[in-house]
């Protein structure tokens, strides 16, 4: 898993953290809640849609990467984020993320770390990637 | 209503609209389910934490503003989903009792090259809450249908 303080982490260090199924249920419970557009509802739209099917909302898939993700601390910002293919009913994605920059902060407690997360399906498709800034809480404080 | 096509989405236009009550309860379900961090978790276990309080995942105010938008007019427009996002900033935590809306900028539209049915609209998204201080920014292109040849525009 992911490591817990600043200090366990390295440019470069990447994990596999996990994968999650997303069952056509989910897929429109979410939608339901929070993006009912009728592609992510409805299979006919779907299939009338540049998607070509139904398929869940891109904040589906960055929130279960979150949760999939959870080792990580107050996130700040989210940056060039990519939903480079639909996820469709049945998908199995595996989320991952690597560290790319670390820097330590004008509060002793903190470091800010600098990743990329990314989501591929069971053919190895990337459905979600992202670049985030999170402050990690730093050993001893 | 009229359905809206990347026609009606003006370059430089700013509308305002939406109000979401954020409650404890929605606090807590969406976290239970996509981000259980203790902050997120309740107003106990939030306590002792960077946050001092019960706050949103941020993940929780991008999907609110996603239902707000879906209200306001991506329900009732051409819309064809969109690539990604370039920049979402948490600014500000969103607490139990917060009501939030939406200020939306229309920084660009263009036709694009490839799919001639299709045009790319660039937004901005502010949400803000009920003291107007922005909680969180926005930015992503999304791509809609082009007014078919012959239908009247709004």
């Amino acid at each position: 898993m992911i490591a817990s303080f600043y200090e366990d982490h390295r440019v470069g260090q990447s994990v596999t953290a996990g994968s999650h199924e997303f069952t056509r249920e989910a897929i429109v419970a979410f939608a339901r809640a929070y993006d009912p557009q009728p592609f992510h509802l409805d299979d006919a739209a779907g299939a009338a849609s540049l998607f070509g099917s139904l398929c869940a909302s891109g904040w589906h898939t960055a929130s279960v990467c979150m949760r999939v993700l959870i080792d990580y601390r107050a996130a700040q910002r989210a940056f060039a984020m990519r939903w480079a293919n639909p996820v469709r009913p049945g998908a199995v994605v595996t989320f991952s993320a690597e560290v790319q920059s670390m820097r330590e902060t004008k509060r002793p407690q903190w470091g800010l770390i600098g990743s990329r997360a990314a989501g591929v399906d069971q053919d190895g498709r990337e459905v979600l990637s992202y670049s985030s800034h999170v402050l990690v809480a730093r050993r001893g404080h | 209503m009229d359905r809206l096509y990347f026609e009606d989405f003006p370059p430089g236009e700013i509308v305002e609209y939406g109000d979401t009550p954020v409650t404890a309860e929605a606090i807590v379900a969406f976290a239970r389910q996509f981000d259980p961090q203790p902050f997120h978790l309740g107003e106990e276990a939030a306590r002792g934490t960077l946050a001092g309080g019960l706050i949103a995942s941020g993940w929780h105010t991008a999907a609110m503003l996603m239902r707000m938008n879906c209200d306001e007019f991506l329900n009732r427009a051409a819309a064809q989903g969109a690539p990604g996002v370039e920049e979402l900033n948490w600014v500000k935590p969103v607490k139990p009792g917060d009501r939030l809306s939406v200020r939306r900028t229309i920084v660009s539209a263009r036709a694009s090259r490839s799919r001639p049915a299709i045009g790319v609209v660039e937004f901005r998204f502010e949400v803000l809450n009920q003291n107007a201080e922005i909680v969180m920014t926005q930015k992503n292109a999304a791509f809609f249908l082009r007014r078919p040849a012959g239908e009247a525009g709004r």
